[in-house]
């Protein structure tokens, strides 16, 4: 009706200006959006990038191909994939079981799933500490050794399989499972042709979050781990240091680094899910 | 008999699903499991299939025991009502699931894939993913997967629910040429009653988890064994304390001994047919008529009329083969509707 209005009824400026107004909406939230991300997001990205390069490309890339910075690089990195795939298998089994089995107490396990996203991680390394660390009642001291630091990884990054490969668990259709078994499937080839097919994507996806977010870590793993350069010293520990020394241009340089490491993750996520809705 | 089913109990939590339910389902026969929702046809179904165990009683598929085996061993195929396609897979790829699960040659498969892929009229479809098909497509690829591993009995969970009413009519229809062609045992739960006429041979009524009664679409509808079974498998009106079909009851101006009084409350004509409320003495009563009677008559609100039940105690009881089955008659249900008379 308004339309119909705004067509024969009212001047052509106004007309005009109606005719634009939805476009003008989108504008306007459009605007407000990349503005906040360019303050937020794009900027100090930005400005991290073009600090590394002050030296020039080579002295950045200099910079963090330093013995110390490198030998942190390649532990963070091997560290978080192997943090990352340990996740892939016990995520999907633990969303599995909290899916598919019922148990007494299975909402405290839900909320302690929760739990690392909650808790500020720097709580998770006093946590850690005083269990595993030198006055560990249990007697189990693994302070300054690279098993805290995937200790402690493997603490913060378990919830992102498990909180992506369970709502599709959840969703996925239970007769497709009674269909191959009337079919002829054995269970084990309805696990490896039905169900995994169905949740490969989520799981990717939960593992490649549990990643970036493990090459990043600093509060639980800096108390654990000693921070001993060439052994125990992660990524994010190594910039802080550098910002410390007063290197900022260092510092820049391996935060370009995770950063373009970060977003090759995400992107490759990305593809996976316009892969996954290609198939329905 | 294909398949025998002797007093099977099932308990869903307080739910009593099956109630001691014996059925038999003759072999080559399309049979159809009738009942509203909760009375417990799905179950019976899926007891069948051995994706649900009975509680108690047993299930015997070709004079075999099929109690306690599991649904990979009951050779049965298995139609889903939201037909459960494997969704990561082509339309190809599901059809061909049972024939690969079953380690089929790849020659083999290919040809019986095609074969089925042509009878379900899918050949173009195959390298489609289900979420590109529409629902009757669907249906059909089901039909498919489930026939590709020649099962020995055809289950169908209410199949065609989930489609609009033209989809829903072809291929009501088309299911009934495919069994007429292939001749295996199959088995169709619905609570349409129209659809089990039209489609079944024999139609087993369920109700809170019991058999009602079995038998020939006819028989059931014009012989129902109890007034529940007459309200669910068509409908029912009042003529004194008879509970009767509306288009049994005829319509005079002229009163008779075996007529009731009654008066015109309203004329409702829906195409070929005319219904009439009425008011027999207070009680609010309904006769359907077929055109040329509703022509014959002056039927206007108010008016008094007498009624009279043509199918009174006059009539026998007619013998189950005499009369034309859904099977040779497609048109049943509209034969039904048009019995209405007026003299």
């Amino acid at each position: 009706m308004s339309q119909l209005l705004s067509r024969t009824d009212q001047p052509a400026w106004w007309r005009a200006r109606s005719g634009s107004n939805s476009g003008g909406g989108t504008a306007l939230g459009l605007g407000l959006v990349t503005l906040y991300l360019s303050l937020l997001v794009l900027i100090p990205l930005g400005a991290v990038v073009w600090k590394s390069q002050s030296n020039g490309w080579s002295g950045g890339w200099h910079q963090v191909t330093s013995p110390q910075a490198w030998a942190a690089l390649k532990l963070t990195l091997t560290i978080s994939a192997g943090v990352a795939l340990f996740n892939l298998v016990m995520g999907t089994i633990i969303a599995w079981v909290l899916v598919r089995d019922d148990f007494p107490g299975k909402s405290v396990v839900e909320l302690f799933i929760d739990l690392p996203f909650a808790l500020p991680t720097i709580v998770a390394g006093v946590v850690l500490l005083s269990l595993y660390g030198p006055r560990s009642p249990a007697h189990v001291n693994i302070a300054f050794t690279r098993t805290a630091i995937t200790v402690a990884m493997l603490f913060v990054t378990l919830p992102f399989v498990v909180r992506t490969v369970q709502p599709v668990l959840i969703e996925l259709d239970r007769d497709m499972e009674a269909a191959a078994a009337s079919l002829g499937a054995s269970p084990f080839v309805i696990a490896r042709r039905i169900i995994l097919p169905n949740l490969v994507p989520a799981m990717l996806t939960g593992t490649g979050l549990a990643f970036a977010r493990a090459i990043g870590e600093f509060g639980s793993v800096s108390l654990l781990s000693g921070n001993l350069p060439f052994h125990t010293e992660v990524s994010a520990v190594n910039i802080y240091n550098q910002i410390q020394s007063d290197n900022p241009v260092g510092a820049a340089a391996q935060s370009t680094v995770l950063l373009a490491i970060a977003f090759i993750v995400l992107f490759a996520l990305d593809g996976l899910k316009v892969w996954g809705r290609r198939r329905g | 008999m294909s398949i025998a089913v002797r007093n099977v109990t099932k308990t869903f939590a307080q739910f009593k699903a099956l109630d001691d339910v014996s059925v038999d389902i003759p072999t080559g026969s399309l049979t159809a499991l009738l009942g509203p929702s909760g009375s417990g046809k799905s179950t019976l179904l899926r007891v069948i299939a051995g994706l649900d165990t009975a509680d108690s009683g047993t299930v015997q598929i070709e004079d075999r025991d099929a109690t306690n085996l599991p649904p990979q061993r009951r050779e049965v195929g298995f139609v889903f009502q939201h037909y459960a396609p494997f969704k990561h897979m082509t339309v190809y790829d599901n059809v061909a699931f049972g024939l690969r699960v079953r380690k089929a040659g790849k020659a083999e498969t290919k040809a019986k894939v095609d074969q089925l892929l042509e009878l379900v009229h899918l050949e173009k479809f195959q390298t489609r993913y289900p979420a590109q098909l529409s629902g009757g497509q669907r249906q059909r690829m089901a039909l498919a997967r489930a026939l590709a591993v020649e099962p020995r009995v055809l289950l169908l969970d209410e199949p065609f629910g989930a489609l609009d009413a033209q989809v829903r009519k072809e291929l009501r229809a088309w299911l009934r040429r495919l069994h007429d062609e292939m001749h295996v045992t199959t088995v169709i739960v619905t609570h349409d009653q129209e659809e089990a006429m039209e489609v079944a041979d024999e139609i087993v009524v369920l109700q809170d988890g019991r058999v009602q009664q079995v038998g020939h679409p006819h028989e059931v509808y014009e012989h129902p064994a109890n007034d529940w079974v007459m309200g669910f498998l068509g409908p029912v009106t009042h003529f004194g304390d008879l509970l009767v079909r509306p288009h049994d009851l005829d319509l005079a101006h002229e009163p008779s001994d075996d007529a009731m009084p009654a008066t015109i409350v309203r004329v409702t004509r829906l195409g070929f047919q005319t219904r009439v409320d009425l008011d027999a003495d207070g009680e609010p009563i309904y006769a359907q008529l077929a055109r040329e009677a509703t022509d014959r008559l002056t039927l206007d609100p108010g008016t008094q009329v007498h009624v009279r039940h043509a199918r009174g105690e006059a009539l026998p009881p007619s013998a189950p083969d005499s009369v034309p089955a859904a099977v040779e008659e497609p048109l049943a249900a509209e034969a039904q509707s048009g019995r209405a008379q007026v003299r």
